[in-house]
């Protein structure tokens, strides 16, 4: 029989070991993770994506609820005669508007005051029954700390006994607490679905190399490398991930808008706060990032660990 | 030559045991040497094929020393045995042909992970599957096609990227006798033409006669003997016999 026609035999160190093959990717069955699994990503990525939504925009509007509040303080007068309160309320005015660093002073009307009240006293709020403090807002140019609250505090004690000075803020310190566990609990939902992810991508990763097993092991004996090995499958995994993280966050931010579109409706000062701004925008677009590059390095540990096992 | 190790492949005092299971290999120490053609005889369970998986690197022995192309083995990081098994052609007793694949990329798969030019490959794959006479069967997957058929095709896909050892277990065995001498012949031109060292393990007493150089290793109950002197003496041409079972 006549001699084989081989290839031609590489340089006697060559052998081809160190090349990497550029063919690898038809080496392998087209495997493919079990069949939800990009679904499974999508809705993972989706409820990442309006948990991320939400904490930046509690975060927004905490912030911008602090920054609008920080600078501002309420002076209560607090006398029962409404001639008397209105004098010394006038006159509390006059010493506010003196004091270096504020920017803006405005008497509460007590029509206003006897609307924001009427839920809970009745039509006894505009009567003057109860007797209702007369509340002055002042705005500083600066925040307003606890020295500016003293100076005001010292600056109306001889001109309106009994007024008292509280800092805005301070009414909403449960609020922000409140606003701050929440952003926590977006943070940990956040982490557990990441760490979701990376449980399903390792399930699907296993099952798809079990399922090439045996083609794995032939083609291992004929000398593929790990790394050709594992490139097959992570292209699947890229491509499967790629997929269910656009999907899901297309799901995840068409549901942010429409929550949105809902508070904005509200048209609430507080809320209004509450906004995405681009910068959060573009934090929200790299969770599908972040989530294809968990799935890759899970499925890179799951494959490494399966080949390592054989020899 | 000069840079060729004496020796293809060395066991010192091998042994090999599954799990906790008596040793199915005990006390193996042999030589290879280049441009050797050998068989590996011995009856069914006497550890033919646990042997081969030493030889082509599909197992680590449990205890002993294992060196091939002067590399030992034992203490060899296993990021650096795809080197080795690439210098290695190898036909699996039940071929172990890639089911999605036709037998075309079958016979191409060894050039592919070598990173082979494809030009090169499709020339090189096309002129075997010629050779061994599948050229009308390039694009048939192996389910579709008979035993000698895909025996074919396993055979082409060993020797196809120039082998420095073919390993063949039972490669006759699902072949007619025609068909089964046509490969042995094969084997023989590889081993003379182009120097390969060749290992066909076969329980088939009368295989043995039809290559008369050959050097005979015989496996009974995981031990070795050596009719020929293959394991003790580089091979002469002086000294190798031929069916000497």
């Amino acid at each position: 029989m006549n001699t084989p026609p081989l290839m031609p035999e590489a340089g006697e160190e060559e052998t081809f070991a160190d090349s990497r093959g550029k063919a690898a990717a038809r080496l392998l069955p087209p495997t493919r993770f079990a069949g939800p699994i990009p679904w499974v990503i999508a809705i993972l990525i989706a409820l990442v994506v309006i948990a991320a939504a939400g904490g930046l925009a509690l975060r927004n509007l905490a912030t911008s609820a602090q920054a609008d509040l920080s600078s501002a303080v309420t002076v209560q007068v607090i006398e029962a005669n409404p001639d008397l309160r209105a004098i010394r309320g006038e006159a509390a005015v006059r010493v506010l508007t003196a004091i270096d660093g504020v920017q803006a002073v405005r008497l509460v009307p007590e029509a206003e005051l006897a609307a924001l009240l009427e839920p809970w006293l009745g039509a006894g709020a505009a009567n003057g029954d109860v007797p209702i403090p007369a509340l002055i807002d002042v705005e500083f140019t600066r925040s307003a700390g606890p020295d500016e609250i003293a100076r005001i505090e010292a600056a109306l004690a001889q001109t309106v006994p009994g007024a008292r000075v509280d800092a805005q803020s301070d009414w909403l310190r449960p609020v922000f607490g409140a606003l701050a566990a929440l952003q926590w609990l977006a943070l940990g939902l956040i982490t557990l679905v990441a760490l979701a992810t990376a449980a399903a991508v390792w399930l699907a990763a296993r099952n798809a190399f079990a399922g090439a097993r045996d083609t794995v092991e032939i083609i291992h004996l004929l000398g593929a490398t790990d790394r050709q090995i594992s490139a097959v499958f992570l292209r699947t995994v890229l491509r499967e991930a790629a997929f269910g993280a656009l999907v899901g966050t297309a799901l995840g931010a068409a549901a942010v808008w429409l929550l949105g579109q809902q508070f904005a409706a509200l048209d609430s000062g507080m809320v209004g706060g509450g906004g995405l701004r681009l910068i959060d925008w573009l934090v929200i677009a790299a969770v599908p990032l972040a989530g294809v590059l968990i799935a890759l390095l899970t499925a890179r540990i799951t494959i490494a660990l399966a080949l390592k096992a054989m020899l | 030559m000069n840079d060729r190790p004496a020796e293809i492949v060395k066991f010192d005092n091998v042994g090999l045991r599954y799990g906790t299971d008596p040793e199915v290999l005990s006390n193996l120490s042999f030589t290879l040497y280049p441009g050797s053609f050998y068989f590996l005889t011995g009856a069914s369970g006497a550890g033919k094929t646990s042997l081969l998986k030493l030889l082509y690197l599909a197992q680590r022995p449990s205890r002993g020393a294992i060196r091939m192309f002067g590399q030992d083995l034992i203490t060899m990081p296993r990021e650096r045995l795809p080197d080795l098994r690439r210098r290695l052609g190898v036909v699996f007793q039940n071929f172990r042909l890639v089911p999605h694949l036709t037998a075309f990329d079958n016979v191409a798969l060894p050039l592919r992970l070598a990173g082979a030019d494809e030009k090169r490959v499709v020339k090189a794959v096309s002129d075997m599957l010629d050779w061994v006479g599948l050229s009308h069967r390039a694009h048939a997957i192996p389910a579709a096609m008979s035993g000698g058929e895909q025996q074919r095709v396993a055979i082409a896909r060993a020797v196809i990227a120039r082998p420095k050892m073919l390993i063949a277990d039972e490669p006759t065995g699902n072949v007619d006798p025609d068909m089964a001498l046509k490969l042995l012949r094969l084997f023989e031109a590889l081993n003379h033409r182009v120097g390969t060292t060749v290992v066909v393990a076969t329980h088939d007493v009368h295989l043995l006669k039809k290559v008369p150089d050959s050097l005979i290793m015989r496996l009974n109950k995981g031990q070795l003997s050596d009719p020929t002197g293959a394991l003790r003496y580089p091979p002469r041409p002086a000294m190798t016999t031929g069916g000497g079972a």
